[in-house]
């Protein structure tokens, strides 16, 4: 049984009298214990929403949640707010983007992590603490136990991501999300935090979703990976399968959008045209043709369907062929 | 091992021991070097130590009617100046300083009984409507607008006169009530702010309780305009409390000094023949006043952890 299985999570945003917006559609997938599972998308694809929805961290009053997120064979969308209170934590952590302000700034590092120890392993401030340094060495702050009374201010960027992984792997969850967790670090202190990540989650055997925009960081972390675009899964495949051969021509624009180690002298970028709002609504074909360069006529008039493909999935009508993919462009 | 131990050891007892007041002794600490917060902590200093000492400070008895017999002989002008009488007499023949000094007790106490109590029920129920939002938030915030709705001396005079015998309690009440609905909405803002915070979004990732996000998380990142705005409240409850004391909604003793009431009597009766009567207890009211300012805005600073080095 996999660890955590997401099946046709749906959130939709309602507001009286208006339109509701629906930012994830239908998204189902699977994390195995020890697996690391990428979602990958521009802004606005509904990647955190679905973190935030895993985690029942959005606000009751105007999200709709169907669907069901099974935890180890419990639906977290199921349990009372106690109960999913008691577990976030404990067994599922999450890291975030920002590290200043995801940290209270009146309360040294020290209290934060020993407040989480306390309410989860129900341990003394004492015993609490001494394991806080553990935490804090483990994670690669240099003179942890001085750093115990500090303030979040008084951090680096990257210690201040560190002390938050260090937070949130403290109850040892079995699954970890980390939502773009190096975003807001300078690059070569974005390589560390995920060498970080890679060691911890290969220590510890925990199960990482891995949410970024950001192919570089799947290239190194992911076993699996998941594009949404829309909020919907567009492909899914295996990390290698996925950079070698990319189907959907999103994912192939993704790729071709970043810069590579092997492409010719010279050879230029080629930018997705278009934005977020071109989309066209699913039901009327597919919400990326208007951007697509390999749109048919068919793909805006039918909605194309998840099938299998090459070991994993793909949602298109008229995906990349690999030859064409490792000349370098379609345009 | 053993010195690896000795070595977490000491820094781990001081988190242990401090984590509850090591956010107060370091505001101390930085307090102490600001000379704004000095400043502050002199004038409210000696201000307190005048009003607890008052009587034994002050060189006459400030209820003694004194030259009653020369008024009588047509000799002396009251209220004026008088040889004896460093900053004159009232219109009673009593002593100005004296009374001044002795009315720092009662100033300090119904001016700062009545902004802690303003902010104490400011908190509770800002805190209830930005702790809970939704409907609580609803309801309080709508008792809110109907206390700021009310004119703030009508809503003091009309809660003293509930009281069938007016005293100096039912001015501290009714002036802590005008100072309520101004705590409870600026709490409530920022804990509507904490609300949506990534810290708190993280701490509740984390499945920290709800009482601890409020207490530990929310309501100590929203307490700064707050503790501002007190210090403000002291100056204006000061002379709130003269108001309705004029008005006869206070302690009805014709003797009692304070320096709001004799900064009414003297601003109404003798501005244009005697105004000295009037500035005194005004400027030591915007003295007390400058000194709890001070001292708040240099807290706030001292309390936020951003400011620190």
């Amino acid at each position: 049984m996999a660890l955590l299985e997401v099946r046709d999570l749906t959130v939709q945003f309602v507001r009286r009298g208006e339109q509701s917006f629906t930012a994830v559609d239908n998204v189902s997938f699977d994390v195995e214990p020890g697996q690391t599972v990428g979602l990958v998308g521009e802004s606005g694809c509904g990647k955190s929403v679905t973190s935030l929805a895993i985690m029942r961290l959005l606000a009751k009053r105007g999200n709709k949640v169907t669907g069901s997120v099974r935890f180890e064979g419990t639906d977290l969308l199921k349990l009372s707010t106690k109960d999913m209170s008691d577990r976030r934590g404990r067994d599922l952590g999450m890291v975030f983007q920002d590290p200043l302000s995801s940290l209270n700034p009146v309360i040294p590092i020290g209290l934060q992590i020993t407040e989480v120890l306390e309410r989860h392993r129900g341990m003394s401030r004492k015993a609490a603490s001494v394991e806080a340094v553990d935490l804090l060495d483990k994670v690669g702050i240099p003179d942890p136990s001085r750093r115990l009374s500090e303030y979040p201010h008084q951090l680096s960027g990257g210690m201040r991501q560190r002390a938050l992984i260090a937070i949130a792997l403290a109850c040892r969850p079995r699954l970890l999300i980390a939502d773009e967790p190096t975003t807001a670090l300078d690059v070569t202190i974005q390589a560390q935090i995920l060498a970080l990540l890679r060691e911890l989650v290969q220590d510890t055997g925990t199960a990482l979703i891995m949410i970024t925009h950001d192919l570089g960081v799947v290239a190194g972390l992911c076993d699996e990976v998941n594009v949404l675009y829309g909020g919907k899964i567009v492909e899914r495949a295996q990390r290698h399968q996925l950079f070698a051969e990319p189907r959907h021509p999103y994912t192939h624009g993704l790729l071709a959008s970043i810069p590579r180690l092997d492409a010719g002298r010279g050879e230029k970028l080629i930018p997705i045209r278009g934005s977020v709002s071109d989309n066209i609504p699913w039901d009327h074909g597919c919400a990326f043709a208007p951007r697509c360069p390999n749109a048919l006529p068919v793909c805006r008039e039918v909605q194309p369907q998840l099938v299998p493909d090459r070991g994993g999935l793909l949602r298109c009508h008229n995906p990349v062929r690999p030859a064409v993919a490792a000349g370098g462009g379609t345009r | 091992m053993n010195t690896l131990l000795n070595k977490k050891k000491e820094p781990i007892d001081k988190l242990a021991a401090a984590s509850g007041n090591s956010l107060g002794r370091e505001a101390l600490r930085r307090m102490l070097r600001s000379p704004v917060a000095i400043t502050g902590g002199v004038i409210t200093g000696l201000f307190v130590l005048l009003a607890v000492f008052a009587p034994l400070i002050a060189p006459k008895d400030p209820f003694e009617r004194y030259l009653q017999d020369k008024v009588a002989l047509g000799q002396g002008i009251i209220p004026g100046s008088q040889p004896g009488f460093p900053l004159g007499v009232d219109d009673f023949g009593r002593d100005e300083l004296s009374r001044l000094i002795v009315g720092a007790q009662n100033t300090l106490l119904v001016g700062v009984l009545a902004t802690v109590i303003g902010v104490l029920l400011g908190i509770i129920i800002g805190g209830l409507a930005g702790a809970f939002g939704g409907w609580v938030d609803t309801v309080l915030m709508r008792l809110v607008d109907v206390m700021l709705s009310v004119p703030s001396l009508l809503l003091a005079i009309s809660v003293a006169a509930l009281f069938a015998k007016p005293s100096q309690w039912t001015v501290i009440l009714a002036v802590s009530l005008i100072g309520v609905p101004i705590f409870a909405r600026l709490l409530r803002g920022s804990m509507l702010t904490q609300r949506s915070s990534d810290h708190v979004l993280a701490a509740t990732s984390l499945g920290v309780k709800r009482g601890a996000i409020v207490f530990r998380h929310m309501l100590p990142n929203s307490l700064g305009p707050v503790i501002v705005q007190a210090t403000l409240t002291l100056a204006t409850a000061i002379l709130e409390a003269a108001a309705l004391s004029f008005l006869g909604l206070g302690d009805p003793d014709p003797n009692r000094a304070e320096w709001g009431i004799m900064l009414s009597k003297g601003a109404r009766q003798f501005l244009d023949v005697r105004p000295e009567l009037a500035y005194y207890p005004a400027i030591a009211i915007i003295i007390v006043a400058l000194g709890f300012t001070l001292l708040g805005e240099s807290l706030r600073e001292a309390l936020d952890p951003k400011n620190r080095r």
